[in-house]
């Protein structure tokens, strides 16, 4: 249980190394190891999707995954999103459709409608609303979360 | 109010959030993500049992595992506390039993998840690990779930040492409800079954402590809605001096009402911290949060209304038994905000119910967003839609034959607040409310609909409800708005802010006065070493009372702004003007004084006199006392279909229409609408923490407990109606819970009207498609 394995991990584009526990999973990693505690705890058992981060470029609950099993992989968490201080679409359609509110639930909001909006460019309000089911809110109600989604898609369209 | 006061340049606009750049960047900091040198991880040893004696504790296998440092129990903190117990009770006349928490379980525990012990170890991981090398010998004891069980004869104590259950009783009353009754021509009568759950902030709670032996200092950064409340705790528990503890709240993710009570967790690492002299950190995991974190449950309501041939009602009365759990974190406040909150809306003379507040071996029962408004509500509601459907009036009808018209306003109720302040409704249209809500929701043209949806065999209904909230409950909270010599505005405030856009809404109210730009603005919440006074976050209460007094400050330091300017710039007060860093004479752009250097002017000079007769520093601190509640108000009207083969009930449409007085913020405001509405959908259909009836919990997961996600959320239409209150300069009410207040009443009175075809009668709260599938299916069977 309290084995020690080294970790080599790209994470937003920036290689770390560091040592775990192998039971670590791995968003404590991320926020204790290496200090990324942008990514934040909710459940710790895959439910509310705070947590989530993209392992490889797909959405994965880092609360559900340890961290020893993302030697060698690509992460990007809710620190990777912007480019310094300049925000990305879609946290500019976060912020201008009152998309957050204790902002706690937000960094898994953020990287799942990443994935959803790469795959899907053009989404409906449905399917935005199923893509998001698995990320728990309770400030918003949805509503901002939904329509900042819709406006970023059509900020990024806009873009490429 | 004087309209120079609020020339509308960000007050009343839907300026962005100054908390978002950081929340969207993952550069906030919440409790969780404080690293301090040397710092160990806390893990806190609980209850399995609902009640048990407590025999002996064996902490030697735990103590001798690598990387633990301290296994402390209630002996072990004792000889370091100067009180040994939370003593939080509200006052009231009510009380029948003291039941304030022990610090932590000694002898006997009375609830499953209660807190017995504490590991700290140079991890959480290591702490979790001793928790299971503690061995308790526990003597289980008869346990009791239920808050109607528990009051009857013979019922099993919640503890041992009390001669029964029943923690406080009391009667909220007026008029002569007995002789209304006794003559009424009609009269209908329910049982209720109410039932809300937690509060489920998605951030759980959590605490770091930190005690600093050269300054013999404690500092607590907690993920609290009440930061000087828990300062004066500390101060009492760890027998210290005011000025030797600090309570900091980071950012704070949601709160919904359990954050504002005060925990044994953050009692014991402070307690801790200061033994072992090393920071300490405990975060509470949702496993916790479901067994340590104080919830609203049951409670049960025997009702009767009395009306006249035409419906209009000449009286309520009633009794209730109210769920209290096992020990007293709060007060008597949830049962009766409830009880206050029935008839609020209604010209009502005559009222009278009598409540029983039972322990349970349950976690203790604390307000959660709504704070038990949303049963007095459902009560009302439930009572108006029995009379209208026997009398055979339309159920909008009868309630405009009873909602207090505009002509009475401001309107004494004959009851007092649970502080004893007399209960004035100071503004508002109720009725003009109501009908604004009907008319966006179709109300009148929905019986067509119906018949419609009937004869292809599908069954919707509408439904509604009307509700006023007390809002922004006194006596005070605390601003302090300072122009620094940099020229940034600080805003200091004990209002903490938990995820309502605190900080933007003071910011804003500020900006209003002092140069219009929120940038040059900044906002400390909750933060007892920069005022020494406040109350916190609760009773949808942060701009009425916090933004009142930044209000007030910033009045006083623009004074003096223009006082000083006016003098150096030789210009007229009245031609001078404050834009962004400076203050200018009109039309003159190139004739301006910056506030930095007006800043540095009322700092002082040695030997040289302040400028323009002015007292020293540009700040003040105000904190208005405001005792009378500002009442909003509102109505929702939901429209549902159900599956009457499965039950599932699918809400169509959302109609909320509500008036929380002047709007500083129209984008928060609807933020705060909708959220609350997404809860009170939840407390309608999903929501229940189930016990077993040996008060061991069952929903202790979020497959177990269901919270609304985004597909289930219906579509909402919102209607603003702006009654300024007389009570605060600013005109502004509460927003905070008004969404939850009336959303469940009316998707269940929805839900009683798609089921009409088989005269089915709701009198529960939360109800699940298991539950309405059976109803469908036994009353098909008659």
């Amino acid at each position: 249980m309290t084995e020690m394995r080294k970790i080599s991990v790209k994470v937003n584009g920036k290689a770390y190394e560091a040592e775990a526990e192998v039971r670590m999973h791995l968003a404590d990693f991320l926020r204790q190891k290496l200090g990324l505690t942008g990514t934040h705890l909710g459940c710790e058992h895959g439910v509310c999707g705070a947590c989530t981060i993209l392992l490889d470029g797909r959405t994965a609950r880092s609360c559900l995954t340890l961290a020893v099993q993302v030697d060698g992989h690509e992460i990007m968490t809710i620190e990777g999103i912007a480019d310094g201080d300049t925000l990305h679409p879609l946290q500019e359609a976060f912020r201008d459709n009152h998309g957050l509110q204790c902002g706690f639930c937000t960094p898994g909001m953020l990287t799942t409608l990443i994935e959803l909006l790469r795959d899907n460019p053009d989404p409906t309000e449905e399917e935005v609303r199923i893509g998001i089911s698995g990320n728990l809110c309770r400030c918003t109600g949805y509503q901002g979360i939904v329509a900042a989604a819709l406006d970023a898609a059509k900020r990024m369209r806009a873009l490429s | 109010m004087n309209s120079s006061e609020t020339a509308g340049l960000v007050f009343g606009q839907s300026v962005k959030r100054v908390e978002d750049f950081d929340l969207l960047t993952g550069r906030a900091r919440f409790v969780d993500d404080l690293k301090l040198p040397g710092m160990l991880e806390a893990a806190v040893l609980r209850s399995p049992h609902g009640h048990a004696a407590i025999r002996g504790i064996d902490k030697t296998a735990a103590l001798a595992m690598p990387g633990v440092h301290a296994v402390l129990t209630l002996e072990d903190f004792r000889p370091h506390l100067a009180n040994d117990r939370l003593i939080v009770a509200l006052p009231s006349p009510a009380w029948k039993i003291d039941a304030n928490r022990p610090f932590l379980a000694g002898k006997e525990t009375v609830h499953v998840g209660e807190p017995i012990a504490l590991v700290i170890a140079d991890s959480r991981y290591i702490a979790e690990d001793a928790l299971a090398l503690i061995e308790v010998d526990f003597d289980p004891l008869p346990a009791i779930s239920d808050c109607k069980a528990a009051l009857e004869p013979g019922a099993p104590k919640t503890h041992l040492a009390n001669p029964n259950n029943l923690v406080a009783e009391f009667e909220v009353a007026y008029g002569d409800a007995a002789a209304v009754f006794a003559s009424a021509p009609h009269s209908f009568k329910l049982s209720l079954w109410q039932h809300r759950g937690g509060g489920h902030s998605i951030e759980c709670r959590g605490a770091v402590a930190s005690w600093n032996e050269m300054e013999q200092n404690l500092t607590l950064w907690s993920s609290t809605q009440t930061p000087h409340a828990g300062m004066r705790m500390l101060v009492d528990i760890l027998g210290l001096d005011d000025g030797q503890v600090r309570v900091i709240t980071p950012d704070v993710g949601g709160g919904f009402g359990p954050k504002l009570c005060f925990y044994q967790e953050e009692a014991a690492v402070a307690a801790a911290s200061r033994m072992l002299g090393r920071p300490i950190k405990w975060i509470e995991d949702r496993r916790e949060h479901f067994t340590s974190t104080t919830q609203e449950r049951d409670q049960y309501w025997e009702v009767e209304l009395a009306t006249d041939g035409e419906g209009h009602v000449l009286g309520l009365r009633g009794n209730m038994i109210h769920d209290h759990g096992a020990w007293t974190a709060r007060g008597i406040n949830v049962a009766y905000e409830a009880s206050q909150a029935v008839t609020m809306p209604y010209d009502i003379a005559a009222y009278s119910m009598k409540v029983r507040v039972a322990l349970t071996n349950k976690v203790p029962v604390s307000p959660v967003r709504g704070a038990g408004q949303p049963q007095g509500v459902f009560v009302m509601e439930r009572l108006l839609d029995k009379a209208a459907r026997t009398l055979g009036i339309d159920r909008a009808e009868i309630r405009r034959r009873n909602l207090i018209p505009a002509s009475k306003m401001p309107f004494t109720k004959p009851m007092k607040t649970r502080g004893g302040i007399q209960v004035l409704l100071d503004s508002g249209d109720y009725p003009k409310c109501q009908q604004a809500a009907l008319d966006k929701a179709g109300w009148d043209g929905f019986r067509a609909r119906q018949q419609a949806a009937l004869a292809e065999g599908r069954y919707i209904g509408i439904g509604m409800a009307n509700f006023v909230k007390g809002t922004g409950r006194g006596p005070f909270e605390g601003a302090t708005v300072r122009i620094g010599t940099s020229g940034k505005i600080q805003v200091h405030t004990g209002a903490a802010a938990m995820g309502q856009s605190t900080k933007t809404m003071m910011a804003q109210v500020v900006a209003e006065q002092l140069g219009a730009d929120m940038e040059n603005i900044t906002v400390t919440a909750g933060d007892t070493a920069t005022i020494g006074f406040g109350m916190g976050g609760y009773n949808s209460r942060q701009a009425v009372l916090a933004g009142s007094a930044a209000h007030l400050a910033s009045l006083v330091v623009r004074k003096k702004l223009l006082a000083v300017a006016s003098e150096v710039l030789e210009a007229a007060v009245d031609d001078l003007e404050i834009v962004g860093s400076d203050v200018r004479v009109k039309g003159v752009p190139d004739m301006k004084m910056g506030l930095r250097d007006i800043a540095k002017a009322l700092a002082g000079t040695p030997g040289f006199r302040l400028p323009a007769g002015q007292s020293p520093a540009l700040e003040a601190t105000e904190q208005p006392v405001i005792d009378g509640m500002a009442y909003a108000n509102g109505t929702a009207v939901a429209e549902v279909e159900i599956d009457i083969e499965t039950g599932l009930v699918e809400i169509h449409h959302l109609t909320l229409a509500h008036d929380c007085g002047r709007i500083i913020n129209p984008m928060i405001v609807d933020g705060q609408m909708v959220g609350g509405a997404a809860h009170g959908v939840g407390n309608a259909l999903f929501e229940w923490m189930g016990y077993d009836e040996n008060a061991q919990p069952i929903t202790t997961n979020y497959g177990e407990y269901l919270l609304i996600s985004a597909p289930e959320m219906p579509p909402i239409d919102l209607i603003h109606q702006e009654s300024p209150t007389p009570l605060n300069p600013l005109g502004v009410k509460g927003v905070g819970e008004c969404g939850v207040v009336p959303t469940a009443p009316a998707i269940i009175s929805a839900i009683e009207d798609a089921l009409s075809p088989f005269g089915l009668s709701m009198t529960r709260v939360p109800i699940t498609p298991a539950e309405i599938a059976a109803m469908i299916e036994e009353a098909q069977a008659k």
